[in-house]
């Protein structure tokens, strides 16, 4: 069971890779135009990309309930928080003016790497810097 | 609205491409597919999340499923900021944010709305408004790409 787990994630990560690519999101420029609201252009494609997107996960979480494991695991390992937190808000928001700054999100920066590997690599890396300076300063108390 | 330019129906099958991506990773692995969280694991840069290997294929099937649409539909669209400063100043933002939020559009705007998780709707409703004001405030200083 182990040992099918890692092309289990393989074949998520390629279906995930192939839908941002599919949907323009890969596109830092049509994720900007759905992000400006002011423009006189706005650019709704984004809304279904989100909206195609629940839409199965939807489905999944209702199949989760009738499951005691995942089909190729002992366990589900799913986040359990429920308290809203200035943590919660504060980051999604730093987040939020990232994403609207370069019109990137992790997904698509990591899968733009095969289209414009010399332009979503400096990305990428300061992302990662991103993730180290989270991992190094901001430490949770609890 | 730009309707000329949007691609509802290309955007709705590539959806359902990522919804599909992430139940497969939960109800075959029993995970979450949030991205920041998996690279973040991927990378050695965080101490929770699934096993490394799991982390590291995911990651690196995102970058294989995009070159397979390159090469079978032919180019994929994906126009850069030219500013280098903008694309740095944008990662460092996003790595940061997203690892302190618990997650990004993946994590919480996929997989947590479909949840209908509190904390989800609440994270997204930020980084949404957020990028809104961003690049609101970037069009009246005359700084948008």
């Amino acid at each position: 069971m182990v040992r099918v787990r890692i092309p289990i994630a393989l074949i998520a990560g390629l279906l995930f890779g192939a839908g941002l690519a599919c949907s323009g999101m890969s596109d830092p420029t049509r994720v900007r135009a759905f992000l400006d609201l002011f423009g006189g252009r706005w650019d709704p494609t984004l809304a279904f990309v989100m909206g195609g997107a629940i839409a199965p996960m939807a489905l999944a979480w209702v199949i989760r309930r009738r499951m005691e494991t995942p089909l190729a695991d002992s366990r589900f390992s799913l986040p359990d928080a429920r308290e809203i937190t200035a943590r919660l808000i504060g980051g999604s928001a730093i987040f939020g003016i990232g994403w609207g700054i370069a019109g990137l999100c992790p997904g698509p920066a990591i899968a733009d790497l095969a289209i414009r590997p010399t332009l979503a690599a400096p990305f990428v890396i300061a992302m990662l810097a991103g993730f180290a300076v989270h991992r190094f300063i901001d430490r949770p108390k609890i | 609205m730009d309707w000329t330019n949007a691609t509802p129906l290309a955007a709705l099958t590539g959806g359902i491409l990522i919804g599909l991506a992430c139940a497969i990773m939960l109800l075959g692995l029993g995970r979450i597919a949030g991205v920041s969280g998996l690279a973040a694991r991927a990378f050695a840069l965080s101490q929770t999340g699934p096993p490394w290997s799991i982390a590291a294929a995911f990651i690196v099937g995102l970058p294989f499923g995009a070159g397979i649409v390159n090469l079978i539909s032919g180019p994929v669209i994906a126009r850069f900021p030219s500013s280098p400063a903008v694309v740095l100043i944008g990662g460092l933002l996003v790595g940061f944010g997203t690892r302190m939020g618990s997650g990004c559009t993946s994590g919480h705007g996929v997989c947590g709305l479909s949840r209908l998780s509190a904390r989800s709707i609440v994270a997204t409703l930020s980084f949404v408004s957020f990028g809104f004001a961003t690049v609101a405030v970037m069009r009246v200083l005359g700084v948008l790409w």
